[in-house]
């Protein structure tokens, strides 16, 4: 399944030589949708209006005034608003909800001539790591349509994997972006928190949730990272500059291993020998590196979901049947109109979530659970900034295993839970991760490694993967 | 027979063996441009729905961006009341869902309130200073406005207030009389008016007031439950709703009934308090960190900034005016009880040294003209200098202070480009007769009244007045009235 | 930790959802296995440890000037409700019988 394009700059290079125009790209992509319309990726399509801009663009490409993204073709997940759109965060609860205005990260990839083509299911508000919680029903893995393509970001996954277009957005809370890009083959980028304004990103977990981009190919997710970044005034906790693309010269790196997680029992024989094979190669490359104690792997999760719950059970209290919305037909009286709008409009997932939440930051259990958690958070923080005050980079496997069947794990809430094991971390900590292909299973199924930076360091992630990624070519 | 009975029950509680424990919660409005997080405009009586964003909506993928004005003026109310300003706090949500509250959560500060610990001063029950302890002061945001009597199908819900920047005000259950609350809103109200940070109008809900109100023997030193009232749109009210509360309370403990610690509303056509008795469960509103928005840190340069630049104060004004410039308490707090006024006073005082002149014609003249003309001070075009033209002309004699006020500044009140001796001249009131002149009137007068002027020397002295008002309208009011009347002396007396 | 039926419908009450008979036996015994599984966090010592609130922990502050910008319209912020009039949202009250 190799796409006709696989990055920016082969399609810039066809449309400099001719050989495509920019509405003949985004007729591919749209033929493309129709073809795979069976995987469930898009629940819209702006197919005029993204013609239309093809043809306005395509006259700024002639004219040789051209933005960054110019050829860009992209996907956003059904979380991010985009001004007199809808977005509906794949929820019954904002059933034909149009958003008022553009978040900033979409509106940044316009005004650098981007296309945005449509918007793609993911897991109910971001709530899960099949994209089996839609309310528009599952989305196909692309590798293998009896699996899943992973979540919360799976439609943007399986967007890029299946070539409908060439890059999405997706939001990455827990790994929701690493995750299935891992499940389906392709570069997925959790930026560091604060890097990217979350303005126009339907919440889930505030102090979590990140907008990143998913792609075939590393530079472009850094090019998308670039022209997404810094502040914008509409995110209070957006203080740091803009990210600037730097290519940092190869030079030999100091690379962790957490030990815990590559000797943890439910990692896959095939995923841990193709990893160790890594190391070797990566050692034989030059590069120095060790396996580290991390010893809170198995707080990771438990840390994660009492934050992220509790910080949804408050988020989510804003769909409420009365100001916009799904609102319970037939409901009387505004009490009514909350309980039976909220109870009808949400799924069972987000339904649990909230409970859960709401449970952690009640009086008499705050101290016990959430405030627990948050210090466990420092703790997890201050270990991983430990290692990496000693290495360049951290690495793990994505996930521990490839994409299971459509099914296999809905029944029980805490083993989808931990799908994210390895990939919660740089959410509870802040800092940047990226998952690039690794390898595939005998039977075909991808897997992929995760690369964890120092916060900020960007440049120093792409520098990581890049290298990585040349060693992993070499097998 | 019955009515007796039970008029003599209510005689026998003894009222007067208890004493009234009151702490305050006032929320007050800043006066800000925008919002306390967003950027729709903070405007009152506006149509429903059109001062909103998708922010102040509660839309989804919204973020609260903290209003840089709020924080002066939360700064600058905690500096005025002599409280703590904390360099170092985050907000936090409290959790409650209510259909005028779109986000489902109001931003707040819990744990780490930007003000705490000061104190107002009031003037008790026998006007004396009394130190009222201030708890804290906080910033959180106003909630819409739901409507439920005004359709007879539906609630309607409107969003404009929604967002509104509001400091919350706290004191220690120190006030001890309903006089008391009232005095320290009074003063409050006039505070945050001089500091510019609210309107303090409590008909129009800029300024609100809850009140917690318990009874305890005198000479008790613990409190006893306490109730807390609502609802209360003028200060008069709270005053109205405490007294009622006490007097409730009292009969309550005296009958044997026990206190429920509960919220109460005031009903201020009957003056009476009742039970909001809600059939919600107990409260849990969950506050936790706001994460949409940094800690907050607050440098000390900005603190003194903010200091070196706070206005007069009240209490300072009449502190200054009574110790420096020898007016009447009276006098000074008449003067500053409205923030215009004072800085009108501040100006004139600049100008002139006739301070107890200045304020007794600011007392006097002007307040009655004020009142019967049925402006406000604020409306008052008069100006510092127009005023001190007219103490001038008094003081050095050619105008009369009675002509002045009668004269002059009706017309100044209506020409503020005139000025006192301008006025003076054109209306031909300048007592400017000389000497001479002033003799040869009062010659005129003397000469054709030989009989009046026999009287006089008979005995007769109140013959007098007569002969001044002869000469005083003869000369046309230009006689200056103490050099005329020596004159007529002297020429009776001769 | 055990959940019991009461603390379910406590926490249904403040989340403002129904739950049927059947969905909340299933959240009593969900609750009850992810608070199991949460239990975890108490194999950390976390003793003089200061709660995270904020990953990025910095002393700048992002605020905003008090300048107003107008940007919707009445009709567009009723534009989402689910019943509207021209002027506001509007939610049906519970009529009494009589």
């Amino acid at each position: 399944m190799t796409p006709r394009y696989s990055s920016l700059a082969e399609i810039q290079k066809d449309l400099g030589s001719g050989s495509i125009t920019l509405p003949e790209l985004v007729r591919y992509y749209l033929q493309q949708i129709e073809n795979k319309k069976h995987l469930n990726a898009f629940i819209e399509v702006f197919a005029e209006e993204a013609l239309q801009r093809a043809e306005e663009l395509q006259k700024k490409w002639d004219s040789g005034e051209r933005g960054k993204l110019i050829g860009m073709v992209v996907g956003l997940k059904d979380n991010l608003c985009f001004k007199d759109h809808q977005v509906t965060a794949s929820s019954k609860i904002l059933e034909g909800f149009t958003s008022l205005y553009t978040g900033t990260a979409v509106q940044r990839l316009l005004d650098e001539d981007a296309i945005v083509i449509g918007r793609l299911s993911c897991d109910e508000f971001a709530m899960g790591s099949s994209n089996e919680k839609s309310v528009y029903g599952p989305v196909l893995n692309p590798v293998n349509e009896k699996c899943v393509p992973g979540g919360s970001s799976g439609g943007s996954a399986a967007a890029v994997a299946a070539d409908l277009c060439l890059a999405t957005l997706g939001s990455d809370t827990g790994g929701s972006i690493r995750q299935p890009a891992a499940y389906t083959n392709i570069v997925g980028l959790k930026p560091t928190y604060g890097r990217i304004s979350r303005y126009g990103l339907i919440a889930y977990a505030s102090s979590f949730d990140q907008i990143g981009p998913m792609t075939h190919q590393i530079e472009d997710s850094f090019l998308m990272l670039e022209v997404m970044s810094g502040p914008d005034g509409m995110d209070g906790t957006l203080y740091a500059s803009g990210y600037h693309k730097e290519a940092i010269p190869a030079s030999p790196m100091k690379i962790a291993v957490l030990k815990d997680c590559l000797h943890r029992e439910g990692l896959n024989s095939e995923i841990k020998s193709r990893f160790l094979n890594l190391i070797e190669k990566l050692k034989e490359s030059g590069h120095t590196v060790e396996e580290v104690n991390f010893p809170y792997v198995d707080q990771l999760v438990p840390a994660y979901y009492v934050l992220t719950t509790a910080e949804a059970s408050s988020n989510l209290s804003r769909f409420d049947g009365i100001h916009y919305g799904y609102r319970a037909k037939d409901a009387k009286g505004i009490e009514a109109t909350y309980k039976q709008s909220r109870t009808e409009g949400f799924g069972t997932e987000v339904k649990r979530r909230i409970m859960l939440g709401t449970f952690v930051l009640s009086s008499g259990y705050y101290d016990a659970y959430y405030s627990r958690a948050q210090k466990v958070r420092r703790v997890i923080q201050n270990k991983t900034n430990e290692i990496l005050s000693q290495y360049d980079v951290i690495i793990t496997p994505t996930t521990a295993d490839t994409a299971f069947e459509m099914g296999k794990k809905s029944a029980d809430p805490i083993a989808m839970y931990l799908e994210d094991i390895f990939t919660v971390q740089a959410n509870l900590t802040g800092h940047p991760a990226i998952s690039i292909p690794l390898g595939k299973k005998e039977n075909g199924m991808p897997f992929a490694l995760q690369i964890l930076a120092p916060a900020f360091q960007e440049n120093q992630l792409l520098q990581a993967a890049k290298q990585m990624e040349q060693c992993i070519s070499g097998f | 027979m019955e009515e007796m009975v039970e008029s003599t029950a209510v005689k026998n509680i003894p009222y007067d063996d208890y004493e009234l424990v009151v702490g305050l919660e006032v929320h007050m409005q800043l006066s800000t441009q925008s919002k306390a997080y967003s950027s729709d405009a903070n405007l009152f009586g506006e149509l429903p729905n059109t001062l909103i964003s998708p922010i102040s909506l509660g839309h989804p993928g919204t973020l609260p961006v903290v209003n840089a004005k709020s924080i002066d003026c939360a700064i600058q109310l905690g500096l005025a009341m002599n409280m703590q300003i904390h360099q170092d706090m985050y907000f936090a949500r409290k959790n409650y869902f209510y259909a005028d509250l779109p986000k489902g959560y109001q931003i707040t500060q819990d744990k780490t309130p930007i003000c705490t610990g000061g104190f107002l001063d009031i003037k008790d029950e026998n006007d004396q200073v009394k130190r009222i302890n201030i708890t804290r002061a906080h910033l959180e945001e106003d909630a819409g406005k739901s409507m439920h009597d005004q359709d007879p199908f539906d609630t309607l819900i409107d969003l404009n207030r929604a967002g509104v920047p509001l400091i919350e005000v706290v004191s220690e259950p120190d006030l001890r009389s309903s006089k008391e609350a009232y005095n320290y809103l009074t003063e409050l109200r006039k505070l945050v008016r001089y500091l510019g940070i609210c309107d303090g109008n409590m008909e129009e809900g800029s300024m609100r007031c809850d009140a917690n109100i318990s009874v305890r023997k005198k000479g008790d030193t613990h409190f006893n439950t306490r109730c807390e009232v609502k609802n209360m749109n003028s200060i008069r009210n709270v005053q109205r709703a405490i007294e009622y509360e006490m007097k409730r309370q009292i009969e309550c403990v005296e009958n044997g009934e026990t206190i429920v610690q509960e919220t109460r509303n005031f009903d201020a056509p009957s003056g009476t308090t009742q039970s909001m008795r809600s059939k919600e469960r107990a409260h849990d509103y969950r506050y936790f960190p706001e994460p949409d928005i940094l800690p907050l840190h607050i440098t000390l340069e900005k603190i003194e900034s903010i200091k070196s630049q706070l206005p007069a104060l009240p209490q300072e004004l009449v502190a200054k005016y009574t110790q420096k410039l020898g007016l009447s308490e009276y006098d000074a707090l008449v003067i500053t009880q409205e923030k215009e006024l004072a800085l009108w006073f501040e100006e004139v005082i600049q100008k002139t040294t006739e301070y107890k002149m200045a304020a007794n014609w600011v007392m006097g003249p002007i307040k009655a003209l004020l009142n019967e003309r049925a402006i406000e001070i604020s409306q008052m075009t008069l100006s510092p200098d127009q005023l001190v033209g007219i103490l001038n002309l008094i003081a050095s004699g050619k105008v009369s202070s009675s002509t002045a006020a009668e004269k002059i500044l009706p017309v100044l009140f209506d020409q503020p480009q005139s000025d006192a001796s301008e006025i003076a001249q054109q209306m031909n009131l300048v007592q400017d007769a000389g000497d001479d002149e002033i003799e040869k009137i009062a010659q005129d007068i003397l000469a054709a009244w030989p009989d009046k002027v026999a009287a006089y020397q008979a005995g007769n002295k109140g013959l007098m007045g007569l002969f001044m008002g002869e000469l005083m309208k003869k000369s046309q009011g230009k006689a200056n009235p103490k050099v005329a009347s020596g004159i007529i002396q002297k020429l009776l007396d001769k | 930790m055990k959940i019991d039926n009461e603390t379910v419908e406590r926490l249904a009450d403040l989340a403002k959802l129904e739950l049927s008979p059947a969905a909340k036996e299933e959240m009593v015994k969900d609750l009850t296995n992810m608070l199991d599984f949460i239990d975890q966090l108490k194999e950390v010592d976390v003793e003089g440890v200061e709660p995270l609130i904020f990953v990025n922990e910095t002393t700048k502050n992002v605020l905003r000037p008090d300048e107003v910008k107008q940007e919707i319209t009445q009709e567009e912020a009723l534009k989402n409700a689910p019943q509207k009039d021209m002027y506001y949202f509007r939610v049906p009250k519970v009529m009494n019988q009589a």
